[in-house]
C-alpha cells in the first residue's frame, strides 16, 4: 500500500504533500487548543505502539497466512482522529526514512491514503455511528470491521487514482481497479477484526482510555460541518490539479477519457483499449510521444530537446550514442566512487 | 522483527559518524535530497540515458560518507518488488517498438527500465538522506523549514520509543512462541489480549515517561542540542549538486558525450 517515490510524478507529488500539510497543521492547531500537552508523550508512545504491532503476525484462522495492523483506525479511536492522524504521519515518516516503505516525495500520497482515510473518513462517519450509543463489544466489532474495510478501499483507491494520473503505469484504471480493491477488501477486513480485538480488550480492561479518547476526539455537528466543507474544497482543488497534469500526459488523457466515457463494463473499456492499444502500434513512433525537454533558444538547448525527444524514436546513429554515452556515464560514476573511497582510505591512513 | 530493530540502530549509528557529509548541515542536506527526488522522477516515462548521470550524486555521497554498500543495495532490493510488480504492466499494455542499434524493443520495456532506474535512485537518496544526518537532526532542520512543534516532537518520541517498545515486544513474542510452540503467528483468541496488553503497558510507561520529564523541566520543547549554521560549505555542497541536477534535467549529457565520441571514432 505505501507508494514508492519512482511510483509518482513531482505535480501529484507535490499536491499530495500540500494537502497533508494543510491536514496536518490544521490537526496540530486542534491538539493544541483542545487537548492538554500531556497528549504528546502518550501520542509519541503510541506511534511506537503501533509500529512495533506491525510486526506482529496475526494468524487467520483456516487460512494459513497472516495480517499485520496497519493503525490509523487504532489510532483514532484511542487518541481522537486529530492525535490520530498526527501521530500516523509521523509513523510514516519513520517507515519512509528508515525502511524505505514508502518514499519521501510520495509521503504526501502515503499520509493521505493510510492516515485521513481512516482518521478523517472512516473513523468519524463509520465508527463513531456504530458507537454513538455507547459501547459494547458488538457494536466495537462492527464498527471497527466496517471502518477497516472502507478505510483501506479508499486508500487502495487513491493508490490507483495518484498512480494513474502521475501517468507512470500502462495499466488501465479499470483493470488496476480490479487488480487493488478485492486484495484491499481482505487487508481492511483484517485490519477491522485486528483493532476491534485490541479496542475491547483495552476497554474491557480499561474503559476510562477509551472514554477519555472518545471526549477529546468527538467531533461536534459543527465541525463536522466544517470538516465537509473543507473536504469539498479539498476534493475540487485536486481533482482540479490531477486533471490539468492528465491534461499534458498521454495515459493520464486515456484514462479521464476512460472515466468521462462512462465504463461500468469492463469488457468493453478492455475492447476499447485494445483498439486503441492497436492504432497506436499500427502507427507508432508518433512524435508526440517524446518527452518535453525545458525550451531554450540556444542552439546547443534546441539540440539537447531533439535528443530528448528522439530518444524512442528510430534513428540507429542517436541510439547509438544514447548507449555508447549511457555506459560510460556509469563506468564514470563507479571511477568516481571508486577513486573517492580509495583517496578516503589513504586519508585515514595519513592520519593514522 | 529484530532486523528491523537492528536496522534503526545501524543508521543511527552511522549518522553519528565523522566525515564531511555528516558534517554538512541537516537543512541543506534535506533541500538536496528532495530537490533530487523531484529531478529523478520528473524525467519522462521512456527516459533512460539522459537519467543515467544522475547516480552521480548517491555514487559521490556514499562514498565521501564512506558507507558500506552492502546493507544499503539489500534495503533497496527490499523496495523493488512493488515497482516491479507495478511496472512490469508497462511491456503488457505498452505494444509499440522502438528499434535501437538494429534490435527491435517493446517501449514498454522502455517504461519498465526506466521505472527501475527511478526507483534506485529515490531510495538510495532516501537512505543516504538518513545514514548521513540521524532522526533527531532531520528533526531541527523540519524545525526550520516550519514544520509545527507538536509534529516534530511527536515524530522525535515516536522514533525514540521504537526501540524501547521493539525490545518490550520481542520479549512478549518469545514468551509466546516458548508456549506455544511451532506456531507462525499469534492465533486469533489471543489477538486482542496480546496487542492489547502491549497497549496498556505502553499506555502506563507514556505516563511514567511524561511525569519524567516534567520533573526534569519539560516545557513542550525538545532539545536536539547544536544549532549549527548554514556555512559557506553547506552552501557549496547545495548550489552545487542542484546546479548539475538542473544541468542534467535540460541536457541528456551520456548523448551529447556519446555522439561527440562517436563523431569522433567516425572521423
Amino acid at each position: 500500500m505505501h507508494m514508492a517515490d519512482a511510483l509518482i510524478s513531482p505535480a501529484v507529488g507535490g499536491t499530495m504533500l500540500a494537502v497533508t500539510a494543510g491536514l496536518a497543521a490544521y490537526s496540530a492547531k486542534k491538539i493544541t487548543n483542545e487537548m492538554d500537552e500531556k497528549k504528546i508523550p502518550l501520542m509519541g508512545v503510541m506511534g511506537a505502539f503501533v509500529f512495533a504491532s506491525q510486526m506482529i503476525n496475526f494468524t487467520i484462522p483456516a487460512t494459513g497466512s497472516s495480517g499485520h495492523l496497519g493503525g490509523g483506525l487504532l489510532l483514532a479511536i484511542l487518541l481522537g482522529p486529530y492525535a490520530g492522524f498526527l501521530t500516523m504521519t509521523s509513523i510514516l515518516l519513520i517507515q519512509a526514512l528508515f525502511f524505505a516503505d514508502g518514499g519521501l516525495l510520495a509521503y504526501g500520497c502515503n499520509v493521505f491514503n493510510l492516515g485521513f482515510c481512516s482518521c478523517f473518513v472512516s473513523y468519524p462517519f463509520i465508527y463513531r455511528w456504530f458507537t454513538r450509543q455507547g459501547l459494547t463489544s458488538r457494536k466495537i466489532l462492527w464498527g471497527a470491521t466496517a471502518s477497516g474495510i472502507v478505510g483501506l478501499q479508499l486508500g487502495a483507491f487513491s493508490v490507483v487514482a495518484e498512480t494513474l494520473a502521475s501517468g507512470k503505469t500502462e495499466l488501465p484504471f479499470s483493470t488496476f481497479v480490479l487488480l487493488m480493491q478485492p486484495i484491499h477488501l481482505g487487508i481492511g477486513l483484517v485490519e477491522g477484526l485486528v483493532t476491534a480485538a485490541i479496542v475491547t480488550y483495552v476497554w474491557r480492561a480499561r474503559p476510562e482510555i477509551l472514554e477519555k479518547a472518545a471526549i477529546g476526539g468527538a467531533l461536534g455537528d459543527r465541525s463536522i460541518k466544517k470538516f465537509l466543507t473543507g473536504l469539498a474544497i479539498g476534493v475540487v482543488l485536486i481533482g482540479g490539479a490531477l486533471s490539468w497534469f492528465a491534461s499534458t500526459s498521454p495515459d493520464g488523457l486515456e484514462w479521464s477519457m476512460e472515466r468521462t466515457a462512462g465504463t461500468t463494463e469492463i469488457e468493453a473499456t478492455d475492447g476499447i483499449h485494445q483498439l486503441f492499444a492497436d492504432l497506436q502500434s499500427r502507427t507508432a513512433f508518433m512524435p508526440d510521444y517524446g518527452f518535453k525537454a525545458p525550451a531554450g533558444a540556444s542552439s546547443e538547448e534546441a539540440i539537447s530537446e531533439e535528443t530528448a525527444s528522439s530518444w524512442p524514436a528510430v534513428d540507429a546513429g542517436t541510439s547509438a550514442a544514447g548507449l555508447v554515452g549511457g555506459s560510460l556515464t556509469l563506468v564514470l560514476a563507479a571511477l568516481i566512487g571508486y577513486l573517492v573511497s580509495l583517496s578516503k582510505k589513504k586519508g585515514s591512513k595519513a592520519a593514522a | 522483527m529484530k532486523d528491523s530493530l537492528r536496522d534503526i540502530r545501524l543508521l543511527d549509528d552511522l549518522a553519528r559518524r565523522q566525515n564531511p557529509i555528516n558534517k554538512l548541515h541537516p537543512l541543506v542536506k534535506l533541500l538536496t535530497t528532495i530537490i533530487y527526488l523531484a529531478v529523478v522522477v520528473s524525467f519522462g516515462r521512456y527516459e533512460i540515458s539522459a537519467l543515467l548521470p544522475l547516480i552521480f550524486y548517491p555514487v559521490v555521497v556514499f562514498a565521501l560518507a564512506e558507507l558500506a554498500p552492502g546493507r544499503i543495495l539489500r534495503r533497496i532490493a527490499w523496495v523493488m518488488p512493488l515497482v516491479i510488480g507495478i511496472g512490469i504492466f508497462n511491456p503488457v499494455f505498452d505494444h509499440q517498438t522502438v528499434t535501437i542499434m538494429n534490435s527491435t524493443i517493446s517501449k514498454g520495456w522502455l517504461s519498465f527500465i526506466s521505472l527501475v532506474i527511478k526507483c534506485v535512485l529515490t531510495v538510495a537518496a532516501g537512505i543516504l538522506l538518513v545514514a548521513t544526518t540521524g532522526m533527531e537532526k532531520l528533526g531541527a532542520a523540519m524545525r526550520i523549514i516550519g514544520v509545527p512543534k507538536i509534529m516534530v516532537l511527536q515524530l522525535l518520541l515516536t522514533y525514540r520509543y521504537i526501540l524501547l517498545l521493539g525490545d518490550e515486544l520481542a520479549r512478549m513474542l518469545r514468551a509466546y512462541s516458548l508456549r506455544a510452540p511451532g506456531h507462525r503467528g499469534i492465533k486469533l483468541a489471543a489477538w486482542g489480549s496480546f496487542a492489547g496488553s502491549l497497549l496498556l503497558r505502553s499506555f502506563d510507561r507514556a505516563q511514567r515517561v511524561y511525569a519524567a520529564m516534567c520533573l526534569r523541566g519539560f516545557k513542550g520543547d525538545y532539545n536536539t542540542g547544536d544549532d549549527a549554521k548554514v556555512g559557506v560549505r553547506d552552501l557549496q555542497f547545495l548550489i552545487g549538486w542542484v546546479a548539475f541536477f538542473l544541468i542534467t534535467r535540460s541536457y541528456n549529457l551520456p548523448f551529447l558525450l556519446g555522439s561527440f565520441l562517436t563523431g569522433v571514432i567516425g572521423q
